[in-house]
Order: C-alpha cells, then sequence, then structure tokens
C-alpha cells in the first residue's frame, strides 16, 4: 500500500472545486428562505470571528452563546401557549385547562376590539367581539378572566400594544382588588408600538403620543412593579408581514434601541429599565438562518447597551427573547403537515436558545386552535425538552463554519438596516414615510412570487398537493352568544357604577394627557372606577388624535 | 361618467353637452408637488376645512399608471379616509394611464362633471414628476405646490418648473428641520421672478398638515389668489380650454391622419421617392391647409 | 382615446390590521394591468360601499382574517346593494372555512379565495368574469 500524503487545505479546497466543477446540480435556485444565496460548503474563512469578541461563552458578553451559563440544564424554557377567544370567562376555562396540562405561564390573546381599545358594544366591533381572542372591556372583565387563578404565583404574558397601558391598569388594579401588591406580578405586557405602526397596525393614537404612554409605563413600573417585563419588543408580526429575516432582526432591535432611548430622554438610568425590557421573534422554516439570527440578536443587543448607552448592569446587555413558530408557514392544505413544520421550528428556536416558546397549533390557518391541536403543539415542545437530548448542551451550533457566517452576515445586514434608518431621521420619521412597510411589503411579494413560480416549495400548496382536497378537521367555532354576552356586562357594568368616580376619573386621564403626569397611574385609578378601555381610549384619541396610515403601494 | 371620460367612451361629449349649463361654477384647485411632500394630508385637511365652511367638495387624485403593465395601485384615499364618511365630499381616484394628453382631459372631464354635480370646491392633485402631470393641476384656476424639507429640495422644484406653475406655494411639515431655509429659498425664488413685473407674487406658507397646523393659512393664501384672480377668471378659464380644444383638434386629426384617413401609406411612398422627412412632413401639411381652404370656400358657395 | 380597464376596489373590512394578503393581491392585479384603489385598514362596510360608488369600479375584492366575515361580508354586499352597486363582482379573502364559503358563495359572491391561493388565477378569475360581463353589456347595447 502507497502511503497517503496529507494535503494542505487550499489544496483540498482545490480539489474539491474541481470535483464540484464537474458533478451535476440539481434545479434549484439555492437560496436561503429570505432569498440570500447559500455557499455549497462553509470553511474557516467563511467565520472569522474572534473567539473572545464575538463568541465568549454562555452567560457572557456579547452573549452569542446564550444568557445563562448553563442555559437548560438550569432551567428549560417556558412553555406558553397564547389562548384567549370568546367571553372572559371561556378562556378562564381554557386557561385552567392549559395550567392543568403542564404549562408554565399563561399568554392572552385579545380579540380585536380590544386590540384597537374599543368597547365590546361599540359600532365597529359588529361580528368581531370575541372571535380571535378574549373581549376584556373592563377590570370586571379582568377579574373573571383570572378567576381562580393565582396572581401571585403565576407568570403573565398579554399580548396587547395600542392600548396595552390601559390593559396593564386593569391587570394591576385586579390584583389591587385581591388586596395583592403589584411588585409581586410577574408577567410581559407586548406594548411595542412602534411594530405596529409597521406591520401589525393595531394602533391607538399617533407614534408620539404613543411612545410617551410607553415611556409612562416604564417608568412606573421600574418602581412599583418591578417584576414586570414592560416591553416585548417584537419581531414576530414584521416576519409574519412578510419580512426577511435579517428585515425582522434589524428592525426589532431598532425599535428597542428606540425605546432605550426615550427612557434615557425621560431622565431615567438605563440600567434602572433596560432589564426589564425583553424580546419576541418568529421562528420560521430556515433552521439555520433562524438559529443565526437569534444569536445575532444577542451579540447585537449587548454591544449595543453597553457601547452606545453605556449599560454598566449585565442584565441590561442580555437579550431574552420569546419565541413563536411561524404562523405564515402553516398551510391549509394538508393541515397535519403543520405539526412537523411547527417542530422543525421549534427546535431551531430552543437551539438559538431561547427564554419561551408558543407552538403553533396545526389548524391555525382555518380558525382557532381546537383543545386537541393546542394540546398537540404543547406536546411538540414537551418532546423536545423531555426526549432529543438536544436540551443539555448550550449553543450546541456554535463553532459551525455555516451558523458562524450567517450569524456574522446577520449583523453586517442588520447594522446596513440601522444606518439606514439613521439617514432617514430614525424611527418615527422612517414610520411616517412609510419606509418599513414598504420595504416589508416587497419582501412579501417577492416571496408570494417565488412561491408561485415555483422557486420555492411549500408542499401540499406547490408541489406534492392533492388537489381540491376536503379538509376534514374539526373546527373551533365561536358561540353566537359571546358577543350579546359581552353587550350585557357591559351594560350592567355601566349601571351599576359610581358615575361621578368614573367621570371624574376620565377627566383627570384628560388632564395628565395635557401634563407630564403618569399615565398609567391614570389608568389604574380609572380602572377601580369602573370606566370601561373603549372610553378611556376615547379621551386618548380626542386629546391626541387618530392615526392614518402612510400610502405604500 | 367620469368612467366614460376615462375611457373614451362615445356617450361622454353627448353627455356633457347635457350638463354644460352647470359647469363652471366651482372653484378649481390643482395641487400638485414632488412625492412625500405631504399631498394628500394636505388635500384632505383643505377639504375639511372647506367643509366647515358649508362647501361641497370633489377630490380628483391622479397616480401614475405602470408603464409595464398598464395597471395602477391608487392608495391616496387612505389618507383622505375621514372624509369618507362626509357625503359632501366626493372622491375620484384616476390613474395617469399611458398617453400624457388623455390623462390631463380624462383629469379636465372629471372636473366638469364634479363641477357640473354641484361641488363647490374641486380639488386635483398629482405626483410633480413631469409634464403631463403638471397639465392636469395647470387646468385649475389656482395651482398650489407642496414642497417639504428633504422630500424634493427647493433646487429641483426650481430646475424641474414646478415653481412657474405655483399660485401657492406651501412647505408642509414645517417643524422638521430645513423648513425655514426652503421657505426663504421660494421667497427668494419667487421674488426674483415677479419683482418690479406686474405679476402675482405667489405667497410662500408653512404648515403642518398631520398636526393640522397653518392649513388655514394656506388656505386663506389660495383665496387672495383667487380675489387676484376674479376680474380675469373668465378670461383665464377661456385660455385653458382653448388648449383643451386645441389638443382634441390635435387627438382627432391624428386619428383621422394616421390611423382611418391612410396618410401613413402617402408618407411612405413619399419617403421612398427619397425626399427628406421634412419635405414629406410640408407636403402632407400643404395638402391639408389646401383642401381646408376648399372645404370653406364649398361651404361658402353653398 | 383610452381603453377601459378593470377597475377593482381592494378592501379591508373590520378591525384587524393583517394587510400583506391584501396588498399582495392589490399588486399583483396590478401587474395584471388593473387599477386598484385600496382603502387602507378599518373600513367598515357602509364606507366600502361608498368608496365603490365613488370610484365606479368594477369589483370588491375583501380581505378579512379576523372571523367576522359572516358579519361583514353580507353587510358589505348589502351596502352595495342598497347603492344600486348589484351588478359589481363581489369576491372575498382570508381565514374563511369551506361552509361559509359555501353560505357567501349561494349570497351574492361570486368567489371566496382561501389561504395558500395562486394570486395569478385571481386575477385570471377577474379578468375572465368582467370580460363576459362586458361582452354582454356590448351585445345589449
Amino acid at each position: 500500500m502507497t502511503e497517503t500524503k496529507p494535503i494542505s487545505i487550499p489544496e483540498g479546497r482545490q480539489a474539491w472545486e474541481a470535483a464540484l466543477e464537474a458533478g451535476k446540480l440539481r434545479d434549484s435556485d439555492f437560496t436561503s428562505l429570505s432569498g440570500s444565496t447559500l455557499e455549497v460548503v462553509y470553511g474557516p474563512e467563511d467565520a472569522p470571528g474572534d473567539p473572545v469578541e464575538d463568541l465568549g461563552w454562555p452567560g457572557q458578553f456579547p452573549f452569542t452563546r446564550g444568557v445563562h451559563p448553563s442555559m437548560y440544564r438550569g432551567r428549560l424554557w417556558t412553555m406558553r401557549q397564547f389562548a384567549g377567544f370568546g367571553t372572559a370567562r371561556e378562556t378562564n376555562e381554557r386557561f385552567k385547562f392549559l395550567l392543568d396540562h403542564g404549562q408554565t405561564g399563561l399568554s392572552v390573546a385579545f380579540d380585536f376590539p380590544t386590540l384597537m381599545g374599543r368597547d365590546g358594544d361599540d359600532e365597529m366591533c359588529r361580528g368581531e367581539v370575541g372571535q380571535v381572542g378574549v373581549a376584556i372591556s373592563s377590570i370586571a372583565d379582568m377579574e373573571q378572566l383570572f378567576d381562580g387563578i393565582p396572581m401571585n404565583e403565576v407568570s403573565t404574558s398579554m399580548t396587547i400594544n395600542g392600548p396595552a397601558p390601559i390593559l396593564l391598569a386593569f391587570y394591576i388594579a385586579c390584583a389591587e382588588r385581591r388586596g395583592l401588591d403589584p411588585a409581586v406580578l410577574q408577567g410581559t405586557v407586548q406594548n411595542d408600538i412602534l411594530k405596529e405602526y409597521q406591520a401589525q397596525h393595531a394602533w391607538l393614537v399617533p407614534p408620539e403620543p404613543a411612545l410617551r404612554m410607553i415611556t409612562d409605563v416604564m417608568e412606573y413600573c421600574t418602581e412599583h412593579v418591578p417584576k414586570w417585563n414592560t416591553i416585548s419588543i417584537s419581531g414576530y408580526h414584521i416576519r409574519e408581514a412578510g419580512s426577511t429575516a435579517a428585515q425582522e432582526l434589524a428592525f426589532t432591535l431598532a425599535n428597542g434601541l428606540e425605546y432605550v432611548r426615550r427612557g434615557i430622554e425621560r431622565g431615567m438610568d438605563v440600567d434602572s429599565f433596560a432589564p426589564r425590557l425583553s424580546f419576541f421573534f418568529d421562528s420560521h422554516l430556515d433552521f439555520f438562518e433562524e438559529i443565526a439570527k437569534f444569536r445575532a440578536a444577542r451579540r447585537i443587543w449587548a454591544r449595543k447597551m453597553r457601547e452606545e448607552f453605556g449599560a454598566k448592569d449585565p442584565r441590561s446587555w442580555m437579550l431574552r427573547f420569546h419565541t413563536q413558530t411561524a404562523g405564515v408557514s402553516l398551510t391549509a392544505q394538508q393541515p397535519e403537515n403543520n405539526i412537523v413544520r411547527t417542530a422543525y421550528e421549534a427546535l431551531a428556536a430552543v437551539l438559538g436558545g431561547t427564554q419561551s416558546l408558543h407552538t403553533n397549533s396545526m389548524d391555525e390557518t382555518l380558525s382557532l386552535p381546537t383543545e386537541k391541536a393546542v394540546k398537540i403543539a404543547l406536546r411538540t415542545q414537551q418532546i423536545i425538552a423531555e426526549e432529543t437530548e438536544v436540551v443539555h448542551v448550550a449553543d450546541p451550533l456554535g463553532g459551525s463554519y455555516y451558523v458562524e457566517a450567517l450569524t456574522d452576515k446577520m449583523e453586517s445586514e442588520a447594522e446596513a438596516y440601522f444606518n439606514e434608518i439613521k439617514r432617514r431621521g430614525g424611527v418615527v420619521p422612517a414610520i411616517d414615510s412609510g419606509y418599513f412597510q414598504k420595504e416589508i411589503h416587497d419582501s412579501a411579494l417577492s416571496y408570494q412570487r417565488a412561491v408561485e413560480n415555483g422557486s420555492k416549495k411549500v408542499v401540499g400548496v406547490n408541489c406534492y398537493s392533492e388537489g381540491e382536497e376536503s379538509l376534514e378537521i374539526e373546527l373551533h367555532r365561536i358561540r353566537p352568544e359571546v358577543e350579546a354576552e359581552s353587550l350585557k356586562g357591559l351594560a350592567s357594568l355601566r349601571a351599576d357604577r359610581d358615575a361621578t368616580r368614573a367621570t371624574a376619573a376620565l377627566d383627570e386621564i384628560r388632564a395628565a394627557c395635557n401634563s407630564s403626569a403618569n399615565l398609567l397611574q391614570a389608568f389604574i385609578t380609572a380602572a377601580h372606577a369602573d370606566c370601561t378601555l373603549g372610553e378611556i381610549s376615547q379621551v386618548l384619541r380626542d386629546e391626541f388624535g387618530d392615526y392614518i396610515e402612510p400610502k405604500i403601494l | 361618467m367620469i368612467s366614460w371620460a376615462e375611457n373614451g367612451n362615445a356617450r361622454f361629449p353627448e353627455t356633457l353637452e347635457a350638463i354644460w349649463s352647470q359647469v363652471g361654477r366651482a372653484r378649481r384647485m390643482g395641487i400638485t408637488g414632488p412625492p412625500g411632500a405631504g399631498k394628500s394630508t394636505l388635500v384632505n385637511e383643505l377639504a375639511r376645512l372647506i367643509r366647515e365652511e358649508e362647501s361641497t367638495v370633489g377630490i380628483l387624485a391622479v397616480d401614475p399608471s405602470s408603464p409595464l403593465s398598464g395597471g395602477a395601485l391608487l392608495g391616496d384615499r387612505i389618507r383622505m379616509e375621514d372624509r369618507t364618511a362626509d357625503s359632501g365630499v366626493f372622491i375620484r381616484s384616476m390613474a395617469s394611464r399611458g398617453s400624457h394628453g388623455g390623462m390631463a382631459r380624462a383629469a379636465v372631464d372629471a372636473m366638469d362633471v364634479m363641477d357640473a354635480f354641484g361641488m363647490h370646491d374641486v380639488l386635483v392633485e398629482t405626483v410633480g414628476v413631469g409634464q403631463a402631470e403638471y397639465d392636469v393641476v395647470a387646468a385649475a384656476d389656482t395651482v398650489l405646490v407642496v414642497l417639504c424639507p428633504g422630500a424634493g429640495d427647493g433646487v429641483q422644484a426650481m430646475k424641474s418648473g414646478l415653481l412657474e406653475l405655483a399660485d401657492v406655494i406651501a412647505i408642509n411639515k414645517c417643524d422638521l428641520p430645513g423648513a425655514d431655509r426652503l421657505t426663504s429659498d421660494m421667497q427668494e425664488a419667487v421674488h426674483l421672478r415677479t419683482a418690479g413685473r406686474d405679476r402675482w407674487a405667489s405667497p410662500v406658507v408653512q404648515c403642518s398638515a398631520g398636526k393640522r397646523e397653518g392649513v388655514d393659512d394656506v388656505l386663506a393664501a389660495v383665496k387672495s389668489h383667487r380675489e387676484h384672480l376674479s376680474d380675469t377668471l373668465p378670461d383665464h378659464r377661456r385660455q385653458k380650454r382653448i388648449q383643451q380644444v386645441r389638443q382634441v383638434v390635435g387627438e382627432g386629426l391624428d386619428e383621422a391622419l394616421w390611423k382611418t384617413g391612410g396618410y401613413g401609406e402617402q408618407v411612405e411612398a413619399m419617403l421612398c421617392s427619397g425626399i427628406t422627412p421634412y419635405a414629406a412632413a410640408s407636403k402632407v401639411t400643404q395638402n391639408l391647409l389646401k383642401s381646408a381652404e376648399e372645404n370653406q370656400s364649398n361651404e361658402l358657395q353653398a | 382615446m383610452s381603453e377601459r380597464r378593470i377597475r377593482v376596489l381592494v378592501a379591508k373590512p373590520g378591525l384587524d390590521g393583517h394587510d400583506r394578503g391584501a396588498k399582495t393581491v392589490a399588486s399583483v392585479l396590478r401587474d395584471h394591468g388593473m387599477e386598484v384603489v385600496y382603502t387602507g385598514l378599518h373600513k367598515t362596510p357602509a364606507m366600502i360601499a361608498e368608496i365603490a360608488l365613488q370610484e365606479d369600479v368594477d369589483v370588491v375584492g375583501l380581505s378579512i382574517l379576523s372571523g367576522a366575515h359572516m358579519e361583514l361580508f353580507p353587510r358589505v354586499r348589502q351596502e352595495l346593494v342598497e347603492r344600486g352597486l348589484d351588478h359589481v363582482l363581489m369576491v372575498g379573502g382570508g381565514i374563511i372555512p369551506g361552509d361559509d364559503m359555501q353560505v357567501l358563495e349561494a349570497d351574492g359572491f361570486a368567489k371566496l379565495f382561501g389561504p395558500g391561493t395562486n394570486t395569478d388565477s385571481i386575477a385570471e378569475y377577474i379578468q375572465t368574469e368582467i370580460s363576459k360581463r362586458w361582452a354582454a353589456e356590448e351585445a345589449q347595447a
């Protein structure tokens, strides 16, 4: 046998390139889900990052490898399924069901009237009460929603933005009525208005007064509700509206940095509020691109917080995030396949180091999830946690040439977007001119075209489809009586309350709008006086004006 | 009826005949400016103020058609949404479609229809990007040019000829940095054009339509231009109608000569004989004029 | 002389803010040569019908993902009929269960498109339907 001579790396690469040239490739565009060109293989030259500056160890700056030294050996992620539909009583039952099945935190989905700051009996809301979430118009509804649930023990996440400070006021006032000190409350309110103008479109008033209310929440909670996460800075909706992974990352972080700037401008010490900011990302189907996005997010945030804002507390540097699997990746065709998609997306979130996770149910493109579908979605997370053994090792893909190269690329793409936003005068002027909205729309459109011309494949839609199929899946329907019940509840609330006290509370809000008083404080007073969401919102609209979206098409 | 005008439907001219006696009552305002200057928002606010004076408003929002597909996305209504619920406001979106002249004519027709149906004020809005769009707003009594700091600066506006059109210049988003500079630049530009001459000096007015500030000043400036026009308005309008007639005649001739008249073949033959394009054109023109004269004398004899 | 072009109103009834589908479809219809008026978000049925009237559209397309289609779609239809616009081709899309689609299609909606529909096929459907109608109009005239 002849001795084989070891070949050098460049020689090996040359030989590989020659072999590659000689071979035949499948007909595909070989791009990422976001449309970026990908190499056949990645090597050391593609990931030249510094092991200390760019990676570090888990729990160390810049946190590329995770925010905790032991990651999931210390504590698994919170399995938090978003739920809410119909009346407060029905959702209360679903919450108890989820807690009984091992869920560790609650997540409230509100209906559109609530998300838009309108009471169920508003003429604009016909047909929408309780449809996509629970209808909460007053402190009475909030009390019913948490009936029999220990508010001092569970952590509650509320997905609401425009009227977020009002719903948080209902929650705090509800706890106070039970004799609890708000300081014990744990949870998150999404309260991320900037991405509403950019992507999700549930706003209440224009950006400037909205940002003022958010800063009021940060200020109030720092003092009185210290365990509350005051903003969940969300890329999820940006992504679901059609952005690429890099746009999701960049726009979300730009929004986060804007909130920090506002807090500092208010005169707060950055380390007093920054540790209570958390993030919320989408996990889509391009496994490695998503993992790189999560890693880059942590690194960028840590650097900005330390270097740009001079934060000293390591907790201010840490980007902690919730993840939801991509609703937009699910198909109405062959819906059971969605279980598989969701599982891959969930695994990417876990390998990317998420702190909490919502897995979508297979039937969500058809209606709100049934109990059975929700249970399978929750079990998907439990299988990852208990059976796959991936949870024992922190940042298991760290050091992969491919993942490191993608992480670096995500960071540089985000930096390019930060510069562009800056050039446009900052986040709010860029919203006013429709910049984000246009970028997102363009990405959505080019993806749609890629699916329709077949360069991007969707199983069951443009390949392996089974023609006109009848859907044999049980659907969750909202009871038609929900709207009437909600209206009845509101009528009796208005009849039974102390009208003078309610009017005085609304006047106090009006005055606070035109002074520097803390609006959250005024909302809590109004909640105790049984003022409704719609009444409070109307005062805000009167004082601050309506918001009209810019034209981008 | 506006659709008929847009589509060049043969029913339009006769229908216009029926309502012609009602045309000419409305005050007409043309609004243009570079993209992003906030025109739609300003139009919305102007409409609100006009409504507060108990007048009815017709708004014509012209957007460019896609040169590729010929389709168009008409989204100006989004910024005027609170006017939709008001029965005293009629908003119509129009795509510029292919031909330049066609757009201007359809827009004038649409304004005539709104006028005839009793709108006290008719506002037409276009993006100020070229001659075709300028022609649209130029058909109005008063032309309002909207600028804002950043989006297409004053120098560009001057170069593009936008300012020569302007009877009133609104500097929108006046709280942005650069607004005062832009305002004084525009004032100077107007001064240079009008100083020492007996010409209307276009007022330069600051506003912030999004914040509902200064819009009343813009409207006041428009009104002062109308007062300035008051004696000459009929003549002013007649001049514009002459333009309209010229254009329609031109289009008719074009159709009659090249599409149905067989002139294309005649010219082809001339060019084949080796003469220059100018010589061919001169021959065609002379022939046309000659036959026109003959027709006229025939008519006189008859 | 200009030719006649299909005018479409793409509208978002109700409170839901998901406009990815509406904007995508609007862009695709534009690319198929149609003139598309987009309403923006959060419109009531009366506002949508009023816009359809003022804009003299041939087609009204509704997009909804809030689950309120059984309330809002028939109300838009009713408002259109009240304004004498029953000739307008009505289509819709969003998260709409099959049973509901059947009910709506029996109630004046020409066609409902579910998630995953090819957008070109929406454009082609509209083109086919409108050409039929225009041909019938011409035959009458």
